[in-house]
């Protein structure tokens, strides 16, 4: 087996506070594949949006400490020199975030910004930009292009906001692009056509994607595998077959009765996790879900409070916890 | 008057305790040369019928814009309406005064989307609880005191929190607060205006609980507005679709859910993304009937003709453009069960029910 | 932009004229008499009666405010004791001149006070404030936020006379700061106001190097900023083309706002140093019961701020688009 394309390995984040050390991503890892969408799961809070910036470079050093490894085709991201880092931006690396009205400039037209990022990084010409723009804004579908590459973003709807983003993402042709919860702000029926367009851009281009969310419908139409987050640490990975046929984690569990489905019958109720999410400054020992897990007493009390539970297996589908497999289908039924 | 919350049927006879007819609310734009004038108007709500029986719960869906909120907003009278009328427990209130209104005010309650922005942050919890019944002059029996307590365990926080600040509560516990105060005048009709959608996955579910809970053991009504179709079908008996302005769809949940007659209800429901692992939807169309409206909503400033939503349907005609569908029974529909279309889906049959789109089966 | 421009011109004019009743009436409220200052110290009662003629006192209050009025447009003649052409903005008899040569005469000195010191305190202003927000904690930030806070509560009189005490009285190390015309001398011109853009900049390069920096600390947090750094545009550029913008924004915005205390300022920097400029010329006016010339001032002042303000409004939707196109 090759190296996979994205290896994160053991990433670590930390924020320094006033209010003590936050952390926001634990000894995380994963890999994505090309051509194949990676869906990251998690509530506010889970890591999921802290990992991906640090994928980028894009915390501020000075009040983020983070270690571990991040290797995008072979190369080593973290410790890499800002020019690297900024010639990777936007080139093979792309990243679109949840709202497209403020993550646009108002001060510049839409062509200006899809161009600046092809000029930026292939030297191409003003003119040669525009035409790249215009081009860009026809694939991802923008009636007119050549009239609206004119435009401000306030002149844009929210979907076609969210389309030139996309654009913008895609003008370099990355090989990787994180969508950082790109359709959450966004009406349902404009959210199934970027859905849509990133599927399909998808398969032309091969790139590989990083899809953050919350919502775990989003995850099921688009992703190839899932990795669900709590408390900045990975509970389950697996493919989206496994990890939403047959959850693991009690907390992957607790996520899917939540919610409520169009599929299921009406008058299923609904089994929240209780409790609430924990602070980062103050993390749990042991495993971060056990105050706010049903099982304990089946896994282990003493284990679970003192003992953090490890990704295992290592391949395939995996999850932290110590409950057997045998106690989760028990369970499961 | 609780088991009206079963189904509309029962309902029917009773008068109903909430009624729209004809509801309207147009907000001016104003621009113009040297002295500003009204050159056009936002359709916010342009004529809407709509009852809420005792007990009950109405859903109300729809995409941002559609005047779902300001609905909300004009039934709890935080807004004046620019036509129709609201009658409640029989009585007009469409105009009604603020004196007029003081005795209805407690029974209407609202609660909001940001749970972070509507509760004031230099006001310990119980002062925002007691609010309410201070500003009604409401002295429930052993103090008001006592009821504030009472209702921070109601909505399952801890009575000793009464002297701590918002921000020192999460953001589901902060909704939960929200609640109590609603609570705090015993309302018979709650208008919730996206009341979970700012929470996690985890916590909505916890609130939607609640508030289930609630309206079981205090019979109260409530108006359930939400873009999340899947939420509004598990809290509401009934659901109405809302589109620029307009009530598209109204019908009891099982008939709406799963025999859509609007075209629009139709896509809206087929664009619900859902966790039904399949690797093959994953790449390729998935065996579900996907529907995908092109383009966005139109500005309410100026609305289409007609139907409104002819703009993006794909079985619009020349009729959609120049006379506007009412919103009946149709051939087919079950009572209760109103479409506004000319040219209304038709429903396939799947097994003994009629099922529109095979997925939800 | 033509629509704005007119629409704001007209609200201008109204303006005005409301600002000139309000000016020309409160003076009469005021206990003196402007024929007798018309007429000398010496005047004989039929003397005053004539004078009190000749400037139309005898008439009433609002056909005198219409004679003036017309008077800018059509000039006036003032019988045996002058003739004012138009523009008439009235007759000094103070001055023994017509007021609108006087305000021609001072003019030029105070618009070259307030536009050098404005370009003082927007170039040093912004400029510490960027570079204390790019530096967000550090000592260089620290520096800027304790020396904005001192300049801040240094006023104009106190280090004005500080200054020419021991910079020009003392040690001679500057001239005596007088004002000559930019079109005989510029390098004149400016050593000679230099003194005075400093001292009247000081506060206000206080006040925007401590709104630039807050701003900028802002912007840099804005989603688009990220998304920039995210698209891979180098440090500077993000800096330079997306976070200042924004910045710039505010920046216009308080400039406007602060026109009035920028005159303000001149008036006070104006009498520390001496400069025979449109701000000693309207105390004088005041302590003289000069009307014409009090009115004219007082007139002067507003436009430049309705002006002024039409200007930034302007500017502003040149910098956003989202105002130009709404």
């Amino acid at each position: 087996m090759s190296t996979p394309f994205l290896s994160v390995r053991d990433l670590t984040v930390d924020f320094h506070t006033e209010d003590g050390v936050v952390h926001a991503v634990d000894g995380l890892s994963f890999d994505v594949e090309k051509g194949t969408t990676l869906g990251i799961v998690g509530e506010s809070g889970s890591g999921k949006s802290v990992t991906n910036l640090a994928v980028l470079g894009l915390h501020n050093p000075e009040t983020a400490k983070i270690s571990g490894e991040i290797r995008l085709d072979g190369e080593e991201l973290i410790g890499a020199s800002r020019s690297t880092m900024e010639r990777l931006r936007g080139n093979k690396v792309a990243m679109i975030f949840q709202d497209p009205l403020t993550s646009l400039s108002p001060y510049h037209t839409i062509g200006r910004q899809i161009g600046e990022v092809f000029r930026r990084h292939t030297g191409a010409s003003r003119a040669a930009s525009r035409d790249r723009a215009i081009e860009m804004l026809t694939r991802v579908g923008i009636p007119q292009p050549k009239v609206r590459v004119d435009d401000y973003p306030h002149q844009f709807s929210g979907g076609m906001r969210q389309r030139a983003m996309i654009a913008m993402a895609l003008v370099c042709d990355p090989d990787l692009l994180i969508a950082d919860e790109p359709t959450t702000a966004l009406d349902v029926t404009v959210q199934a056509q970027i859905l849509d367009l990133l599927r399909d851009l998808q398969e032309q281009t091969g790139t590989a994607i990083i899809m953050i969310t919350h919502d775990l419908g989003v995850v099921a139409g688009t992703a190839h595998e899932v990795l669900v987050m709590y408390a900045g640490r990975a509970v389950e990975r697996g493919t989206v077959r496994e990890v939403l046929r047959e959850p693991r984690h009690p907390y992957t569990w607790g996520l899917l009765t939540s919610m409520p489905r169009l599929s299921a019958p009406v008058d299923v109720p609904l089994l929240p996790v209780r409790g609430t999410p924990p602070s980062l400054v103050n993390v749990p020992p042991g495993c971060p879900f056990h105050p706010r897990c049903d099982y304990t007493d089946l896994a282990g009390p003493e284990l679970c409070r003192s003992e953090r539970p490890e990704l295992s297996p290592h391949r395939g589908h995996g999850d932290a916890c110590y409950l057997t497999l045998a106690q989760k289908r028990e369970i499961v039924r | 008057m609780k088991e009206t919350g079963t189904g509309s049927a029962a309902g029917k006879a009773a008068e109903p305790l909430l009624e729209l007819s004809g509801l309207e609310k147009h907000f001016p734009v104003t621009g113009g040369f040297v002295f500003k004038r009204q050159v056009g108007r936002v359709h916010a709500v342009d004529g809407i019928d709509l009852t809420v029986h005792a007990g009950e719960t109405l859903g109300l869906v729809g995409e941002s814009g559609c005047g779902k909120s300001t609905t909300g907003r004009l039934v709890a009278r935080l807004l004046e309406p620019t036509g129709g009328a609201i009658r409640y427990g029989g009585r007009d209130i469409t105009h009604a005064s603020r004196r007029e209104l003081k005795p209805i005010r407690s029974e209407i309650q609202m609660i909001f989307q940001d749970p972070y922005s509507s509760l004031n942050p230099r006001h310990t919890v119980g002062g925002i609880i007691r609010g309410p019944m201070e500003v009604n002059g409401i002295d429930p029996p052993g103090g008001r005191d006592r009821r504030v307590r009472e209702l921070l365990e109601i909505v399952g926080l801890n009575p000793e929190h009464y002297n701590r600040f918002p921000h020192e509560f999460s953001g589901g516990q902060r909704q939960r607060i929200g609640v109590a105060r609603a609570l705090a005048l015993n309302p018979r009709l709650i208008v919730a205006d996206e009341p979970v959608s700012a929470l996690d996955v985890s916590i909505q579910a916890q609130v939607v609980n609640l508030l289930q809970a609630l309206q079981r053991e205090l019979g109260i009504a409530f108006l359930f507005i939400a873009h999340d179709l899947a939420v509004v079908r598990h809290f509401s008996q009934r659901v109405a679709v809302m589109y620029l302005g307009k009530i598209v769809e109204v019908a009891d949940r099982d008939s709406l859910y799963r025999r859509p007659r609007h075209p629009y209800t139709h896509a809206l429901l087929s664009a619900v993304p859902e966790v039904e692992a399949d690797p093959a939807a994953a790449s390729t169309a998935g065996p579900r009937e996907r529907i995908r409206l092109a383009g966005d909503v139109p500005s309410p400033i100026d609305p289409p003709s007609g139907c409104r939503f002819r703009t993006r349907c794909w079985k619009a005609q020349e009729k959609c453009a120049s006379e506007e569908p009412p919103l009946v029974r149709l051939e087919g529909n079950r009572e209760g069960h109103l479409t506004a279309c000319h040219f209304p889906e038709a429903p396939t049959v799947h097994g003994d029910d009629v099922v529109l789109d095979p997925a939800l089966a | 932009m033509l629509r704005f421009l007119t629409r704001r011109t007209l609200g201008a004019a109204v303006t005005l004229v409301i600002i000139a009743a309000i000016t020309f009436f409160l003076f009469f409220a005021i206990p003196s008499d402007p024929a007798r200052l018309a007429c000398g110290k010496v005047c004989p009662p039929e003397l005053l009666e004539q004078a009190r003629h000749n400037l139309g006192l005898d008439q009433p209050l609002f056909a005198q405010f219409t004679a003036w009025l017309t008077g800018i447009f059509a000039g006036r003649d003032y019988g045996g004791l002058g003739y004012c052409p138009a523009p008439c903005l009235g007759y000094s008899f103070v001055n023994q001149a017509p007021v609108f040569e006087t305000i021609l005469d001072r003019l030029p000195v105070t618009i070259s006070l307030t536009i050098g010191a404005a370009a003082v305190f927007l170039v040093f202003g912004v400029a510490t404030g960027i570079i204390a927000a790019l530096n967000q904690g550090r000592p260089l930030d620290k520096i800027a936020s304790v020396s904005s806070l001192i300049g801040f509560s240094l006023q104009i009189y106190f280090v004005g006379t500080l200054a020419l005490y021991f910079l020009v009285y003392k040690n001679q190390i500057l001239a005596r700061p007088q004002y000559l015309p930019f079109t005989e001398d510029p390098l004149a011109w400016a050593s000679g106001l230099a003194l005075p853009w400093v001292v009247l900049s000081i506060i206000f390069t206080a006040n925007y190097t401590r709104m630039t920096r807050s701003t900028m600390v802002e912007q840099l947090g804005e989603d688009y900023v990220r998304t920039a750094r995210a698209k891979g545009m180098k440090g500077r550029s993000v800096v330079m083309r997306f976070a200042l913008r924004g910045t710039l924004t505010t920046v216009v915005t308080i400039f406007g706002v602060d026109l009035g205390a920028l005159i303000g300022g001149a008036i006070i920097t104006e009498t520390t140093f001496g400069l025979q400029g449109l701000g000693r010329l309207s105390i004088n006016a005041v302590t003289d019961s000069d009307l014409p010339v009090l009115m004219a001032t007082v007139l002067v002042a507003a436009g430049a701020i309705i002006v002024f303000n039409i200007v930034v409004d302007a500017l502003y939707a040149f910098i956003d688009p989202r105002v130009r196109l709404s």
